[in-house]
């Protein structure tokens, strides 16, 4: 148990909500460490990690195809492996699509068109590593800003996914063409969380709505559990 | 040698970008029912073994060019070069 859990926010090449992670996880009680694409391990006593949003590598080839080359992606992927909480953002969770480490990908919005808007996500399923801090069917305003949010796999894995409790949330309407409505999904083990909406952008109710709280508090109640901790 | 790595939208997987150009093409008075865009990568293989470059080219596009989750690939094989 740490008072302030570590949370490692990871800059790439191309990341621009670095900077809002961490602010935002301070203003939830966390610890908040930077840490570099470029580095072999996290800091120095990790305990959960952060990948935000942003065009890493300029989104080229795919979203997030480059990123998964990273340095310190193999940290990330040991981290996770351990059972550590790692929380992809936008960006952040079209890296770990990418890097294998969440089922599916994020492809073109439907509309062909970045998107930016508050949106409404329901809470799915409470049964990962972040679910302590929410309730099922609970709905969550948080806003939405990418052009690659529209989330696909095949039928089967949906089911996989639906009968796992790995759909973490999903839109309350159809907003970018994301199969089944999925907004954010899990990993078989739950502790690798993943969502389009950007829960660091809804803290604090001066600047909108709050539905981001839930999602960082959850993360960061993961991290104190001290599951694993790296560096 | 050099080669070709052709990537495409698998089929029945909705392709935003394609509807787009359909509508453009349309737009501009063409007869045209659909268009699927995908991507080209012209790649200089560091072998002259045709064998070992088909190979090759199969895994990188396995493990990066391509998505195999909703795109397909095709490799040519081009002149010694």
């Amino acid at each position: 148990m740490s008072e302030a859990p570590r949370i490692a926010v990871i800059t790439f090449p191309g990341s621009n909500d670095d900077g809002d992670a961490m602010l935002a996880l301070e203003l939830l009680g966390a610890a908040a460490v930077a840490a570099w694409h470029a580095d072999a391990a996290l800091p120095e006593g990790t305990e959960g990690v952060v990948l935000p949003g942003g065009f890493s590598y300029g989104d080229y080839l795919r979203c997030g195809a480059i990123a998964r080359f990273a340095p310190v992606m193999d940290a990330v992927g040991a981290f996770a492996a351990a059972g550590g909480p790692v929380l992809g953002i936008c960006n952040g969770f079209q890296i770990l699509c990418e890097a294998g480490l969440l089922p599916g990908v994020l492809r073109l919005n439907r509309q062909q068109q970045f998107l930016c808007a508050d949106v409404t996500v329901t809470v799915e399923s409470t049964a990962s590593a972040f679910g302590s801090e929410w309730e099922p069917g609970q709905e969550l305003v948080i806003p939405i800003k990418h052009g690659e949010g529209n989330w696909y796999g095949d039928a089967g894995l949906v089911a996989e996914l639906e009968a796992g409790g790995q759909i973490a949330f999903r839109y309350t309407e159809d907003v970018n063409g994301a199969l089944d409505r999925i907004a954010g999904v899990t990993n078989e083990a739950g502790n690798v969380l993943g969502l389009m909406p950007h829960p660091e952008h809804a803290v604090d109710a001066l600047l909108g709505p709050t539905g981001g709280v839930a999602v960082l508090r959850g993360l960061i109640e993961a991290a104190r559990s001290g599951v694993a901790t790296a560096g | 040698m050099k080669a070709t790595v052709l990537i495409r939208p698998k089929e029945g997987i909705l392709d935003p970008q394609g509807e787009a150009v359909v509508e453009a093409l349309q737009h501009l008075g063409f007869a045209v029912s659909g268009a699927r865009v995908g991507r080209l990568v012209d790649v200089q293989v560091d072998t002259d073994d045709p064998e070992e470059a088909r190979v090759a080219l199969g895994r990188m596009s396995q493990e990066l060019l391509a998505n195999p989750l909703i795109e397909s690939f095709t490799i040519e094989l081009g002149a010694e070069g």
